[in-house]
């Protein structure tokens, strides 16, 4: 196969951007709950929900943007339970986090279930349609694949400018970084730490039920079980590997699709003889190898894991 | 509001929290039983019956208990020591894999050896598994919890290259399954007319095991002080990196076990389908046992309840069996919250 046609065509360059839309949201989310210093492992169950519940609204006959919207909502509220256990009451990271997932994940399975009684193939629904931006989209390959999107990727990307802006440039994102390095310090200016966690958490968890929506209402038709298949978990890797930076997430985000698009041609082509299990099996080992390279050197939020008890120290 | 260290919890308190963070799951999950249009005594009923309401049903929950009291226990040691392994799933293929390599035929031992050997073979497989995210936490200071997850993917996914390539059992007409384990390997049933096998028995005494290491043991008391506070067991002369590594090799060993019951006993061979989740579900059993090792077993045989209860709760009722996982969830948080509680009063101010 001629890695040189692979690069100069539009599609994989396309495909690209389309796979690294639900990692963008995803892994911009469990950046903003970090930052806060609480490690989001909601997250997979989150996305399911997302994924589940946008479908879902479309399917009885909702509007698509609503539906993002609902999506969003969705995920805030489990957002919101995940920091009463792990804010409020300083409960371990880890378990709220896993206990979160399977909560959304069984509560979105059960509903499904509950909704659509006895079908076997998952019913179709119209999903966003691609809109290529003027002018822009004229641009040979990159333009074409960067500018002939869902208006979904479009929002990833407006975002993860909005995101650091926020982040880096307003009192509230120096809150956020503040009470993920120092909450202490934040207390005694007189700023609530729990409230600005819980905030963090809840928006962060609303980015990565939009998401999960993305692929049930922009990539795919169809709500599929275990669709979210790890991409969570790619997310939270992918947060490590980017030091906790809006845009080097995206570069992650986006480097990583690459790397899942060339994956996906390599298995296709006929010269493959390795098994496709392997080559599917290739996205989390990235993200173990991301992982190991930047751990050396992650400069990790300080307070990240360490609940905040009011009146101790 | 603010949380303060209660001087001191009454016994009362420890062993009621657990009950009463289960029954307040229980009532909220009546408002998904009433969604789904079902008489909500009558469901439950349904549910209790299915669980514990005839011989059969007891010996299909005790079934599915002994993989879960094997996760629960290997979630509860990690715990303990603060590593946090999610990669139950994983470990459990894991073992089943190394089961059946080793028990399809390669090596023939008589009954009494080759039984401890499958579970031996089982074991190292799924404490080498663990070792990997474990050298890499402590070499290289990679977190855990991800790496455990995504090992997850990884295994499956090579089952399932196993399964439909070189391990697929001609005989299988098509199906993704492996070879059978031979005639001595297989755990011996327990009781006529059931699917009751030995797994059960090993479970049973891993939890015993476990109990007296974690509890009686040099070993045990680092691993615990490790998990309370690494500053002080470092001070205390404890090799911090040495006890997270035999944690894990424990802890990955207990998991893979669960795998060994299931293609050695349960099953009889290996498919893609032998763990619905118990790896993950072991987590909650762990959390409902407060990480006791003999609480492992009250909490595996609940959680089993309630899954094999709701199975048939659903056939009769229309209710989806996914409720059991919402149940298992809702209570593996409660039951934190709970907990938590009997060391902590909340003050509002």
């Amino acid at each position: 196969m001629d890695l040189l046609d692979m690069f100069l065509n539009v599609g994989f360059w396309a495909a690209t951007v389309r796979m690294a839309t639900p990692l963008i949201f995803g892994t911009l989310g469990e950046l903003i709950c970090e930052r806060a210093g609480v490690l989001n492992l909601g997250i997979e169950g989150i996305m399911t929900t997302g994924a589940m519940v946008a479908w879902m609204w479309v399917y009885q006959g909702g509007d698509l943007w609503t539906a993002v919207l609902v999506a969003a909502a969705f995920g805030m509220l489990f957002g919101y339970l995940h920091s009463m256990f792990s804010v409020y009451m300083g409960l371990s990271q880890h378990v709220t986090g896993i206990g979160i997932t399977l909560l959304a994940t069984s509560l979105s399975y059960f509903s499904f279930r509950m909704l659509l009684p006895g079908v076997t193939t998952p019913p179709k629904i119209e999903p966003f349609e691609l809109e290529p931006i003027p002018f822009l989209s004229d641009i040979p390959v990159l333009g074409e694949a960067l500018f002939t999107q869902s208006p979904l990727t479009y929002l990833a990307f407006v975002l993860v400018i909005v995101v650091a802006y926020v982040l880096y440039k307003t009192p509230v994102g120096l809150a956020v970084r503040m009470v993920g390095e120092n909450p202490m310090a934040v207390e005694v200016q007189g700023i609530d730490v729990y409230r600005v966690r819980t905030a963090a958490v809840t928006v962060g968890s609303g980015f990565m039920a939009v998401g999960g929506a993305f692929l049930t209402i922009s990539v795919f038709d169809a709500f599929y079980f275990d669709m979210i298949n790890g991409r969570g978990w790619i997310c939270v890797a992918l947060v490590i590997f980017a030091s906790w930076k809006p845009g080097k997430a995206l570069l992650g985000a986006v480097l990583f699709a690459a790397f899942d698009a060339i994956q996906i041609r390599v298995q296709q082509s006929s010269a493959s003889f390795i098994p496709y299990q392997f080559y599917l099996m290739m996205p989390y080992l990235f993200s173990i190898l991301a992982l190991i390279i930047m751990s050396r050197k992650a400069a990790y939020p300080k307070a990240l894991l360490v609940p905040f008890r009011r009146g101790q120290r | 509001m603010i949380l303060e260290p209660r001087t001191n919890t009454p016994l009362w308190m420890t062993i009621s929290a657990p009950v009463l963070a289960v029954v307040v799951v229980l009532i909220l999950s009546g408002g998904l039983i009433a969604w789904a249009g079902a008489p909500l005594l009558e469901s439950y009923v349904a549910l209790v019956k299915g669980a514990f309401g005839s011989r059969f049903a007891i010996s299909e929950t005790l079934v599915r208990a002994t993989p879960l009291i094997l996760t629960g226990l290997a979630a509860a040691v990690a715990f303990r020591a603060k590593l946090w392994n999610i990669g139950g799933e994983g470990q459990l293929y894991m073992g089943a894999l190394a089961a059946t390599y080793f028990g399809t035929g390669l090596v023939s031992l008589p009954m009494p050896l080759m039984i401890p050997f499958l579970f031996l073979v089982g074991a190292i497989a799924g404490g080498v598994l663990l070792l990997v995210p474990a050298l890499l936490k402590t070499r290289l200071k990679v977190d855990e919890v991800v790496t455990t997850l995504l090992l997850n993917f990884i295994i499956l996914l090579l089952a399932n290259y196993l399964l439909f390539g070189p391990w697929k059992d001609p005989m299988s007409m098509g199906w993704p399954q492996g070879a059978p384990i031979i005639d001595e390997g297989v755990l011996p049933n327990l009781v006529a007319k059931t699917r009751l096998h030995g797994g059960l028995i090993f479970s049973l005494i891993a939890a015993v095991c476990v109990f007296i290491l974690m509890t009686k043991t040099r070993w045990g008391l680092e691993i615990r002080a490790v998990g309370h506070n690494v500053d002080a067991a470092r001070f205390a002369g404890i090799p911090i990196n040495k006890t997270v590594i035999r944690t894990a090799l424990i802890s990955g060993g207990l998991a893979a076990c669960a795998g060994v019951t299931e293609v050695a006993g349960t099953k009889g061979y290996l498919t893609l389908d032998i763990s619905p989740g118990f790896g993950y579900t072991g987590i909650a059993v762990a959390m409902l046992a407060g990480l006791n090792p003999l609480g492992v077993i009250v909490a595996a045989l609940f959680i089993a309840g309630i899954y094999n209860g709701a199975d048939s709760m659903s056939r009769t009722m229309d209710v989806s069996n996914y409720i059991a996982d919402v149940i298992t969830a809702a209570s593996l948080l409660m039951v934190m919250l709970a907990v938590m509680l009997t060391r902590m009063r909340i003050r509002w101010r």
